[in-house]
């Protein structure tokens, strides 16, 4: 006798939106392109709307809910048309699954739109994870690496467990613990450079315990945080080299580091 | 004060050059966050006393016209007598008088944060009358003429060390040994004829209970007990928020409360005060009066800050909060510090005056995660980002520079454009895989290597390869 199964599903080939993200279009166009081959291995369709542009995170933290909900909508109505939205940011993603809504509190009609598109909004290592149910086959890398969990995507999003099961797939790639890999790295968006004092002690101390978990690379899922992190730890002639956890997943990480000549 | 004196970020500045402050930061958060991740692999009910602990607070506050009724009514049937005070001053005058009407020349004081509030210690230092801190760690901040700078530990600005130098040259009969007991005892003798000789207690309260009118004062140090004990007359100021229908649901909060703070199970000292010394107590004082204050509080319920009602002062989200750590209490410039504090002290200064302090967040979330009673502390402190920008009080920068990116961002093409000439522009400064002097990026090249953008942008490149194909 059979028992009815649970078991979810990956979808057959979803249509699927790469959400690139500011930073990664401007700063680190690897990460995109990294992230791109992940998706299609993992059997999606991928797309890149053309029209898409910033996700309104700016405005958002700056307190300016008006251009927040204009930018949004923009960006509903460049990813409306996909089965799912998948980017290489806790941050933006949890902006506009999270957030999104809140901006449209005067605006039922949008807000129902945000919220269903939130529904489909994934980041890059959860969605390969959880939906995709995806493993990287055939990656090597010879060395070691810390963890930094970035803070959207760990608290908005629930995003810890996937990044190092994949990793964990990585052939040769050792883990080392890091010392409060929850605490935030002191980015925070504007904030760094708001309050860029407050900023450097908080880096200053991560970019610490970075160095004392011995790894010889630092992972992450978000280049907000990275590039802060990869900063410091540059600034202070650290040997640590920092990568997106996707350039390393897409067997990528043969370049240039984040803040290396390239 | 120093603090109105100079900007937030000047107080930041000078808390970050000073390694000793860092170091007694480090010490007492430190130990608050490791006992309380300790208390919580014991607790694995904390979700749902959690929920339990939210929704007692939410049900309170939705009622509370009902419970501070219910309570007035039981606390004057034990032989209180019952005060309400709408402003900080009115409280603290009630106060003041009650002590004059006594005839105090010596007051004793249990650590109040609603007392901070309310600018009690100054009220009573103005009116001449001789003013106790019966906590140790008010007592330091009494001795040191400053402020707290921590909800639970008041004096978590000073190192052990410094203290040690301040009671040897203040205390009558100072301590010998380096040794925190000898340090203590210290403070004992220096306090104890105090304790015996004082004409009021004051305190504050945890609990209003409202069934029996009682309020419920937790410490460590058996202060409470010993303060409200021998003197004639007990004062109790509470904020109207800190109300519960019953001694049971005290008791669930305070499981709540006590492992957020300090990662014990239990407060060394529970105690509950109803009412005055009836006949046949052995002790107690003959007068108790308890003054329920508004300050603001009915107004968060008006303004969209209901959520923060719940707050039970535990001090988990300023342990926990990556600003705070490397700033101390006093940069915040209010009585109350932290996550919770930057929420609190617009409501209560005016958000003109500290509009820095919801903007000095990073967002990371710690803070409501720890949260005894889950407040959405970003979200309240995102609630005063937005009137901060609805009011105009953003400076004109953020605004011109902001109503550019929208329009910007808006038209994809000139969007697209715009970034391809920006990452070219920074590579005309980038020199060994970063940006090096160039203008506009220097608050973060301050103190950290930006590193160099791509040649090109990835929407730039993603084009081609589609055009190859």
């Amino acid at each position: 006798m059979t028992t009815p199964q649970s078991v979810s599903r990956p979808p057959s080939s979803p249509r699927v939106a790469l959400f690139v993200t500011c930073l990664v279009d401007a700063m680190r166009p690897s990460v995109g392109f990294a992230a791109l081959k992940l998706l299609r291995d993992a059997g999606c369709q991928v797309e890149v709307p053309a029209a898409q542009t910033c996700c309104g995170q700016p405005a958002y933290n700056s307190g300016d809910t008006a251009d927040t909900a204009r930018l949004a909508r923009h960006f509903i109505e460049t990813f409306e048309p996909y089965d799912y939205v998948v980017g290489p940011s806790g941050s933006c993603v949890g902006m506009t699954r999270e957030h999104y809504v809140d901006a449209f509190a005067d605006d039922p009609a949008w807000a129902e739109r945000a919220r269903r598109l939130g529904e489909r909004t994934y980041e890059l290592m959860s969605f390969l994870v959880d939906v995709m149910h995806f493993a990287p086959a055939d990656v090597r890398l010879d060395t070691s690496f810390t963890y930094h969990d970035s803070c959207s995507g760990l608290r908005e999003l629930g995003v810890h467990a996937q990044p190092r099961a994949l990793l964990g797939e990585v052939s040769g790639l050792t883990l080392k613990p890091l010392e409060g890999n929850d605490v935030c790295c002191g980015f925070g968006g504007t904030f760094c450079v708001k309050y860029p004092a407050i900023s450097n002690a908080v880096v200053g101390e991560k970019a610490d315990a970075i160095e004392r978990s011995g790894a010889r690379l630092l992972l992450g899922g978000d280049l907000g945080c990275l590039m802060n992190m990869a900063g410091k730890l540059k600034r202070k002639g650290s040997s640590v080299r920092a990568f997106h956890a996707a350039e390393v997943l897409a067997g990528m990480a043969g370049g240039p580091a984040i803040g290396e000549e390239r | 004060m120093h603090e109105a004196t100079i900007s937030f970020k000047e107080r930041a500045k000078e808390a970050l050059a000073d390694p000793t402050l860092k170091l007694a930061i480090d010490r007492t958060t430190g130990t608050a966050e490791r006992k309380r991740a300790v208390a919580m692999t014991q607790f694995p009910q904390f979700e749902a006393a959690r929920e339990r602990g939210k929704r007692i607070k939410d049900h309170v506050i939705a009622n509370l016209d009902h419970y501070l009724l219910e309570f007035e009514r039981n606390a004057i049937a034990s032989g209180a007598k019952v005060y309400w005070a709408s402003t900080a001053e009115e409280a603290s005058q009630i106060v003041v008088s009650l002590c004059q009407q006594a005839g105090a020349k010596r007051v004793t004081r249990v650590k109040s944060m609603l007392g901070e509030e309310i600018g009690l210690p100054h009220a009573l230092d103005e009116a001449g009358i001789e003013r106790v801190e019966t906590d140790l760690a008010e007592h330091i901040v009494q001795l040191g003429g400053d402020r707290p700078s921590h909800i639970v530990w008041p004096s978590m600005h000073r190192t052990r060390e410094q203290v040690s130098e301040m009671f040897k040259r203040m205390h009558r009969a100072p301590h010998q040994e380096e040794t925190i007991e000898a340090m203590v005892d210290s403070a004992r003798r220096e306090l104890r004829d105090k304790f015996l000789t004082a004409d009021v207690a004051i305190s504050g309260a945890n609990f209003l209970v409202a069934d029996t009118g009682a309020t419920c004062t937790v410490t460590n140090e058996g202060n409470a007990e010993l303060t409200t004990t021998p003197p004639r007359v007990h004062i109790v100021t509470a904020g109207i928020e800190k109300l519960v229908p019953s001694t049971e649901h005290a008791f669930l909060l305070l499981r709540l409360l006590v492992r957020s703070a300090t990662g014990a199970d239990v407060t060394q000292y529970t105690t509950f005060h109803c009412g005055p010394k009836q006949q046949g107590d052995r002790d107690g004082p003959e007068e108790f009066h308890i003054v329920l204050v508004d300050n603001g509080r009915t107004r968060m319920l008006r303004e969209g800050m209901k959520e923060m009602l719940r707050c039970i002062r535990c001090g988990a989200c300023m342990n926990h909060c990556v600003v705070f750590r490397q700033l101390g209490g006093h940069v915040y410039g209010g009585t109350y510090p932290g996550p919770m504090g930057a929420v609190l002290t617009p409501l209560f200064d005016g958000l003109e005056k500290s509009r820095d302090l919801p903007h000095a967040c990073t967002m990371n979330g710690k803070c409501q995660e720890v949260c005894p009673v889950a407040i959405p502390l970003p979200t309240l402190l995102r609630g005063w980002r937005d009137r901060s920008w609805r009011e105009g009080l953003e400076p004109a920068t953020v605004r011109f520079g902001l109503g550019i990116h929208t329009f910007v961002a808006s038209r994809p093409r000139l969007y697209h454009l715009g970034v391809a000439i920006a990452i070219r522009v920074m590579r005309l400064f980038s020199r060994g895989g970063v940006v090096k002097g160039m203008p506009g990026l220097g608050a973060w090249t301050a103190y950290r290597e930006f590193p160099a953008p791509a040649k090109r942008t990835f929407m730039e490149m993603y084009k081609d390869q589609e055009k190859g194909q």
